[in-house]
């Protein structure tokens, strides 16, 4: 699942609000860290422990929001305590605690141990781990370039109050925007002999743009075509080198230039209204990256993710229709030749990119979709056995100190096709079809076969060019026809990364965050509904 | 830190209002211990026990509010915490929409929303529930994947005007799915209540794992609009759509589905089908819930439906100020009230349509009309002549809660569920409903 820009309103804040200067402290020493895990580990190694690790993590959350000409809300979070994980009798236990004296972690991890060996009864086999060399003292960080939880927090205010404003100016009735900050401060350590530091940075601009009709009382709205990025303050530092013009609309690469986007919005929100509603049918898709990634996320990520494949989320977020048998095959046709999918967990810029996962592996890229055939999944160690490995693809990861660790997403992504071609030239072939930007609703079943999206903006294109906007359009298809039916996709200048921040499995559940890339892509015969209702 | 009994959180709460130089300053208290296992293929996956607590400092000079906490409690954090919130008070930009904090407020008697017996489950306890669970999936040759998961916690709230509220909760919440050995039928059951004795894993392991029996060999129906009984599990995901969307503020702004042309709004109006009562009520022996909200605002027995019309809408205490009416709080704990029928009678009194056991993946598509889409899952069946015939491949459904509330047929009796997407807590009924639009079909099972 994931959470798209509508949620601005709901945007869940984890952790407990703190003062501004506070998020600025280093925290505690590297080597007093290493003390912490030394005991923690011994402590369940005492106990009967086969394996532990622990992760010490500090997690800070700073969000600025506002609408209008207010500033609703300026919190900031931090969340600070340790997580601890072992292996006893074969079985996992997990406690975790925020009293981070000797007597409450060494009790902690007994706790881990005795609800290891208490659940172990209900256990049919004994947990195996991938084998993993330890690293000794190692640290990691994202590569920013201008710290954002140190910008001025009057610069970040003025900032979102100007794209406001921007947006009012151009027709709005109402803007809502914020700036939602992360950074990770953890530190991990396991019995293979790791200690690993590491300082993970994330930003999320996001606004919406609302237009009402007094006459009618209908209203729209648009919300932004940020992404949110790994990345520090400088995706808020716009660059005209990264934008693309020649579309609707301007698009954006690496840096996002909000006030021209909330500018765009409020006119285009106006002209949502003012929209032709779409005739239901088939029509051939010309899907923008900000659109894409969201239909990638949903019908290619969480399907080739292994435990889902393996039964472990069926309760909650489902399996997978991608069964080992049809991986075992090697010719399981999933899309078409020009679908080459990519997970990474390096790549620069992106959300999921970090040196080591959160069960201490270091992180690499690797095919999931080579020339539309399934080549591979996305697992970590104590499900990669299963399919053959014989070291992690370093996917685990917990949304905070107190969650435990399980398989999450890698940045899963589309591959730019290999000829030269930008979108306006992937339209002039178009002879019915609809081109989508931003992303919005979105749903799939259980097992990711049936899918529903809608987007931001919609234009006609009939014989080759865009006649005009279209409104109350969603597209349903079936993952493996949709992908089947990719019949084209842009060169790498056209390549753009989306995301989600708040990517939802587990239970209870956790949020990951994760990127998604593509060149715009076109999809033949695709069928449109019509979502326009009374009430 | 273990709970804090009423008296040792108003100690620490005036402790750390000491420590204020502020306007106006509020503190809350809050914490607790929360433990779960988490079972797949037959087997224990991940299971854990968490415990956290933290205190949340609010300081205000005028209209700039600043905010700090900490999770240690000695005299010298307490402090410290309280001097971060005033700092950043002070480099806070002034907010036009600041309202002060509210003086003592009357909460009458506290509900039983703690349960003794649940707060102390043990780690055996624990397993033994799931152990029952997992052994109906051995009885039945079919795959278990569950999640089990016991709290129990407390909150408090002290301000500079006089303000103090204190609540204790504790809550057991289970969900099991049953899938057969070939993947082609699969079943569901969830419940939770705060006390632990009305928890019956093995009982309700037993209906998923009927429902994933006899919904092997699906047949495919058309797309399109059919009568069905939602059971209360499916039913609270789009109902929930509705009363969480009763706000105020922004149906007066025009942007809501509540929003009519002139700046109106349907408040008062006849919405959906008269014998839809709706309403929350702390007190509720079933489904008590605490007095007080977030901002330390009285929860009230109100009427947000009542035969079918708007009666309350919720507002913001700002936004209540403005439109000089009362600051309801949002619900909490939200009730509709039913008939006498069971599913059962329900079943029977359905000449064609489908029953449906979960709803999933719920997600807006047009705000205007409160559209939302999503499919069905775990158990999907057939009705003809008052009898389960077959079970059905599940289907992509786009409607929205007015729609479906004015095709009410008719409601069973009420019974306590939680929703699968927001993890709330209702007293719900099962409703039959014609007209129901089914978009397409999907492979899932």
């Amino acid at each position: 699942m994931g959470f798209g820009g509508a949620m601005l309103s709901q945007i869940p804040v984890m952790g407990s609000p703190i003062a501004p200067e506070a998020v600025l402290d280093g925290g505690i020493d590297v080597a007093v860290k290493k003390q912490m895990a030394d005991i923690v580990l011994n402590a369940a190694r005492s106990r009967g422990a086969t394996y532990a690790d622990c992760r010490i993590g500090r997690y800070l959350n700073q969000y600025v929001i506002t609408r209008e000409n207010k500033v609703e809300n300026l919190v900031n979070t931090e969340s600070y305590g340790m997580g601890i994980r072992v292996i006893a009798n074969g079985c996992w236990g997990f406690a975790a605690t925020d009293k981070l004296d000797t007597d409450s972690i060494a009790k902690a991890a007994a706790q881990a141990v005795a609800i290891a060996k208490e659940n172990s009864r209900l256990q049919s086999e004994p947990v195996k781990l991938l084998p993993q060399k330890g690293y000794g003292e190692v640290s990691w960080k994202t590569p920013i370039e201008r710290n954002a939880f140190e910008v001025p927090i009057k610069e970040k205010v003025d900032l979102l109050l100007s794209v406001n404003d921007a947006a009012m100016k151009a027709g709005a009735n109402y803007v809502n925007s914020l700036l939602f900050l992360v950074n990770e401060q953890k530190y991990f350590a396991s019995t293979d002999g790791s200690y690993i530091d590491q300082d993970i940075h994330r930003i999320w601009p996001v606004f919406g743009a609302t237009k009402i009709d007094p006459k009618t009382s209908k209203f729209e709205t648009r919300q932004s075509l940020s992404s949110p990025r790994g990345m520090g303050y400088e995706y808020l530092m716009p660059r005209e080198s990264d934008k693309i013009k020649g579309t609707p609309t301007v698009l954006y690469r690496d840096r996002y230039d909000m006030i021209e986007d909330a500018r765009a919005a409020a006119i285009q929100a106006d002209q949502k209204l003012k929209a032709k509603s779409v005739e239901p049918g088939k029509y051939d898709l010309i899907l923008d990256p900000s659109h894409l990634w969201l239909t990638i996320h949903e019908s290619v990520g969480h399907p080739t993710e292994l435990d889902r494949v393996l039964g472990y989320e069926a309760n909650f977020a489902g399996t997978s229709f991608l069964t080992l048998d049809k991986w075992e095959s090697k010719k399981f046709q999933f899309g078409s030749k020009n679908v080459n999918i990519l997970a990474d967990k390096l790549q620069p810029g992106s959300l999921g990119a970090v040196g080591y996962d959160d069960e201490g592996v270091k992180t690499k890229q690797w095919d999931i979709i080579k020339d539309g055939v399934l080549v591979n999944y996305q697992s970590i160690r104590d499900q990669g056995h299963i399919i053959g490995l014989t070291e992690s693809q370093g996917c685990c990861y917990a949304d905070n100190w107190s969650s435990v660790q399980f398989q999450r997403m890698p940045n899963i992504s589309l591959q730019a096709g290999n000829s030269p071609l930008k979108p306006m030239d992937m339209i002039k072939n178009v002879e019915k079809g609809i081109y989508i930007i931003g992303d919005s609703s979105f749903s799939i079943d259980q097992q990711r076969y049936n899918f529903q999206f809608s987007g931001q903006l919609y234009y006609e294109i009939k014989n080759g060019k865009i006649v005009g906007m279209l409104n109350d359009v969603a597209y349903q298809s079936n993952t493996q026809e949709f992908w089947n039916s990719c019949s084209a996709v842009c060169d790498q200048s056209d390549y753009r990364l989306g995301g989600s921040f708040f990517d939802g499995k587990g239970q209870p559940m956790q949020s990951s965050a994760v990127s998604h890339g593509s060149s715009t892509a076109r999809f033949n015969g695709v069928n449109i509904i019509n979502t326009a209702r009374k009430i | 830190m273990a709970i804090l009994t009423e008296e040792q959180a108003r100690a620490l709460l005036t402790k750390a209002l000491s420590y204020s130089k502020a306007e106006q300053c509020e503190v809350n208290l809050s914490g607790g211990d929360s433990s779960n296992i988490r079972y797949a293929r037959n087997s224990v996956s991940t299971s854990g026990g968490i415990s956290r607590n933290s205190l949340v400092v609010s300081s205000a000079f005028g209209k700039k509010l600043g905010t700090a906490t900490i999770n240690e409690f000695d005299d010298a954090s307490l402090e410290k915490a309280v001097r971060r919130s005033e700092e950043l008070a002070q480099l806070a930009p002034e907010n036009p929409e600041f309202m002060p904090f509210l003086g003592p407020q009357n909460y009458g008697a506290p509900t039983p929303t703690f349960v003794q017996s649940t707060a102390d489950i043990t780690p055996k306890q624990r397993a033994d529930m799931v152990q029952q669970s997992l052994q109906v999936a051995k009885d039945s040759k079919l795959t278990a994947a569950g999640f089990l998961e016991s709290s129990a916690g407390f909150s408090a709230i002290m301000n500079s005007k006089g303000l103090f509220a204190y609540n204790t909760a504790t809550d057991i919440n289970f969900s099991v799915t049953m899938r057969t050995a070939d993947g082609k039928g699969s079943g569901y059951a969830t419940k939770a209540f705060n006390d632990v004795g009305k928890m019956d894993t093995l009982a309700f392991s037993k209906v998923a794992a009927r429902k994933a029996s006899g919904s092997v060999n699906t047949k495919a129906l058309e797309p399109g609009k059919y009568t069905v009984i939602l059971e209360p599990a499916a039913g609270i995901v789009l109902l929930e759509q509705l009363y969480g969307g009763l706000d105020a503020r922004s149906a007066d702004e025009g942007r809501s589905f509540l929003s009519k042309a002139g700046g109106k709004t349907r408040w008062g109006e006849k919405l959906v089908d008269e014998r839809v009562n709706i309403y929350s009520d702390p007190a509720n022996p079933e489904l008590p819930t605490s007095r007080w909200n977030g901002d330390g605002r009285v929860q009230e027995k109100i009427s947000w439906i009542e035969k079918g019309v708007v009666k309350n809408l919720f507002y913001s205490r700002y936004w209540a100020q403005k439109k000089g009416v009362k600051a309801t709080p949002g619900p909490d704990g939200i009730i509709m009230e039913g008939g006498t029928q069971s599913l059962e009678d329900l079943v029977k009194g359905t000449e064609k349509g489908i029953l449906v056991t979960r709803l999933w993946y719920i997600r807006p598509v047009d705000p205007q009309t409160l559209l939302y889409t999503g499919l069905t899952r775990d158990g999907t069946f057939y009705i003809e002549n008052g009898q389960i015939k077959f079970p059905v491949k599940n289907f992509r459904f786009n409607e929205s809660p007015v729609i479906m509330l004015n095709n009410l047929e008719a409601l069973g009796k009420t019974e306590r569920t939680v929703s699968g997407e927001s993890g709330q807590n209702a007293l719900i009924p099962p409703m039959k409903i014609r007209d129901f639009t089914f978009s397409s079909l999907s492979d899932a099972v």
